[in-house]
């Protein structure tokens, strides 16, 4: 059921409507009831089945398959497709708030999660046909298959006009030629969105997006990256020679592909916001935890103004992270143009998430350095959220682009 | 088929530290997060799975309380039952408020909806009373099958596994009775975004103790609210017979 439709049936009944105005000045303060009700069962089960794994998912490696499975079940890996595709329906509020309590129970649950939302998910229902939905939506609603997105090479990240992958026609095919790499769910995913350049004389103009399915000879993939943490979701290399894929999968029109993934990157960094924030926050649980049952100088460590002082600016910096989160996803949900906000809520909760967990590691002491707490791996999970999906860097620079436009200039 | 009514609390969560109020007449509740109560969740989540049996027609979940009961009632829907009835009891009537009360509200609806089966937790985390039940079933003068932790149904007979300090005491009881849940019943499900959207289309009715001839009427005035005794420190004794010196001192042998 479209939100439209939703937020009519809602004005018939009476309380917790959907309308616009009114979930963006609750969200200031509370979430409406749905947001809270969907709040508590991501909590429940962030804590009931991910953060007891969470040490060994990262320690081993493992991709937490049962569990991603699970979060299929519970609608959570296609929240803002519409159910008539078998999504939930729901809005990107909803996504921001469920990510959030994902990540906090396990970083790396959380970002299989946002790839398959926002990166793979996102530009599909937004600019497949409905054949296209068939074969590459609906499939991958229940957490029983996840799909990615290949837009970084070996030579360009940020540099993303430069995709020197190449796409030819080939009488009724595409042919694609190319290396895409740090593809998260690279292994485990089913099917990929690939942008390739179809006309190099058109530079970013000339790039395409393509639907690929997994496996399918032609495509190779490189080997699993040993990461400094999220370890539990595999990043690799896809490595395309001659690959073959039917006319029809290209998504959308030839030399859309540039504006397609910048469309999509804005989503994402709502969602990459937002597991930050469950990152930040998990850590300032801990800090928290472990300064009110330290005893030292005699009485509990958080009378001590030194940690007094870390625990507040943890907390500032978390809520407003937040709250930039949260604005971001209600203009998008108002359909209006959030990329200024999206970008201002990335770079804000991936610096709260690199501070709160670098902070708790210091309130936690030698006890923060050891695998036996989990502070160490907050830090280490912490660090990729100022880089994917846009490093702080160029989040700065969309940020001042949109800025300087609305001053005219 | 049965029609089953359950009845669920909002207490305070499970997880909150609770504090008494300075004045020493109760606990802290303003601004404190609150849920359902966590037995009542299990009598949901049993409710919802006999439906799903096909032994159920159709589950209807009751809160007696102020507005934010209806949370509560929301939480009961988005698991799966069908609708909510919310009795709402306000200000001096919410702290008159007690078990007896309830069972008379529960009794007047299960005769109003015409309900086969009534399931409510086995007692609420915040009084502890464990009380409803059994008021209940006496008020309708059904029979009760109290601490369930495993329900099957028969023809027009339920057989109770019974949790008791002894052991396991197994009861038959016919139909219509009340049950109350046990920590072992079941394990309640987490309330999926399909269904707590669908949740937001099913009916909530909303009435007073008044409407269903219920007097809140005080039966007991609390005196005061403290905390308990703030436990001493032990001591480590050397051997056996320092121990058996310091019981005897203490009076204890």
């Amino acid at each position: 059921m479209s939100l439209i439709a939703i937020r009519n049936l809602c004005l018939r009944q009476s309380s917790a409507c959907f309308s616009p105005s009114r979930k963006m000045s609750s969200a200031l303060t509370s979430l409406p009831s749905t947001h809270q009700m969907l709040q508590k069962t991501c909590r429940d089960f962030a804590e009931g089945e991910l953060k007891p794994i969470a040490a060994k998912l990262d320690r081993e490696h493992l991709f937490p398959k049962e569990q991603v499975d699970k979060m299929g079940k519970l609608g959570l890996m296609a929240i803002d497709v519409p159910e008539e595709l078998g999504g939930s329906g729901l809005d990107y509020l909803a996504y921001s708030v469920a990510m959030e309590e994902i990540s906090r129970g396990c970083a790396s649950a959380g970002v299989i999660m946002s790839v398959n939302n926002s990166l793979y998910l996102g530009p599909i229902n937004k600019f497949g046909n409905a054949k296209q939905k068939e074969q590459f939506v609906t499939p991958f609603t229940d957490g029983s298959r996840v799909g990615c997105f290949a837009l970084s090479e070996p030579g360009n990240g940020s540099d993303a006009g430069a995709a020197s992958t190449t796409a030819k026609d080939k009488g009724g095919q595409w042919v694609l030629n190319g290396t895409k790499s740090w593809i998260t769910n690279g292994y485990e995913s089913e099917a990929t969105v690939v942008f390739a350049t179809t006309d190099k004389a058109k530079k970013h103009k000339g790039i395409s997006a393509f639907l690929v399915p997994k496996p399918i000879e032609g495509l190779a993939l490189g080997k699993k990256e040993d990461k400094l943490g999220i370890r539990a979701s595999s990043t690799c290399n896809l490595v395309f020679e001659d690959c073959q894929i039917p006319k029809e999968n290209i998504l959308g029109e030839p030399g859309m592909g540039f504006k397609i993934a910048m469309m999509t990157l804005d989503a994402g960094r709502i969602g990459i916001a937002s597991q930050a924030l469950g990152i930040a926050q998990a850590s300032l649980d801990c800090a928290v935890d472990y300064a009110s049952k330290r005893i030292a100088f005699g009485a509990p460590i958080t009378k001590l103004q030194s940690i007094q002082n870390k625990l507040a600016e943890m907390a500032l910096r978390i809520e407003s992270a937040r709250l930039l989160t949260w604005r971001a996803a209600a203009l998008k949900d108002e359909g209006k143009n959030y990329t200024k906000a999206a970008a201002m809520a990335k770079l804000a909760a991936s610096e709260a998430a690199t501070y709160a967990s670098h902070q708790c590691i210091q309130v936690l002491g030698g006890m923060g350095y050891v695998s036996d707490m989990p502070a160490e791996r907050h830090y280490r999970d912490a660090r990729i959220t100022e880089i994917y999906e846009g490093t702080s860097e160029i989040q700065r620079l969309v940020i001042a682009g949109n800025l300087l436009k609305e001053y005219g200039l | 088929m049965a029609r089953v009514l359950v009845g669920v609390k909002r207490v305070i969560d499970y997880a909150v530290k609770i504090r008494v109020k300075p004045d020493k007449s109760g606990v802290v509740t303003e601004g404190v997060k609150h849920s359902m109560n966590p037995f009542d969740e299990i009598a949901v989540e049993e409710a919802v799975r006999m439906k799903e049996k096909k032994l159920a027609t159709e589950v209807i979940a009751v809160s007696c309380g102020p507005t934010q009961a209806q949370e509560t009632l929301r939480t009961a829907l988005a698991m799966g039952v069908d609708k909510a009835i919310h009795v709402e009891v306000t200000g001096k009537d919410l702290d008159t408020l007690q078990p007896i009360h309830v069972s008379k509200i529960l009794a007047k609806l299960a005769q109003d909806e015409k309900a086969d089966l009534v399931i409510v937790g086995k007692q609420a985390i915040d009084d502890d009373c464990n009380q409803t039940a059994q008021m209940t079933a006496a008020l309708l003068d059904w029979p009760q099958g109290t601490f369930a932790s495993k329900i099957e149904k028969g023809d027009g007979i339920l057989t109770i596994v019974r949790e008791i300090d002894g052991g396991l005491e197994t009861v038959k009881v016919k139909t219509p009775a009340v049950l109350s849940a046990d920590l072992r019943l079941n394990e309640p499900r987490y309330a999926t975004l399909p269904n707590i959207m669908k949740a937001k289309k099913k009916p909530l009715k909303k009435l007073t103790p008044k409407d269903l001839g219920v007097e809140i009427k005080a039966h007991q005035e609390v005196v005061s609210v403290e905390d308990p005794p703030v436990r001493q420190a032990g001591s480590i004794v050397p051997d056996v017979d320092t121990l058996a010196a310091k019981l005897k001192e203490g009076g204890f042998a």
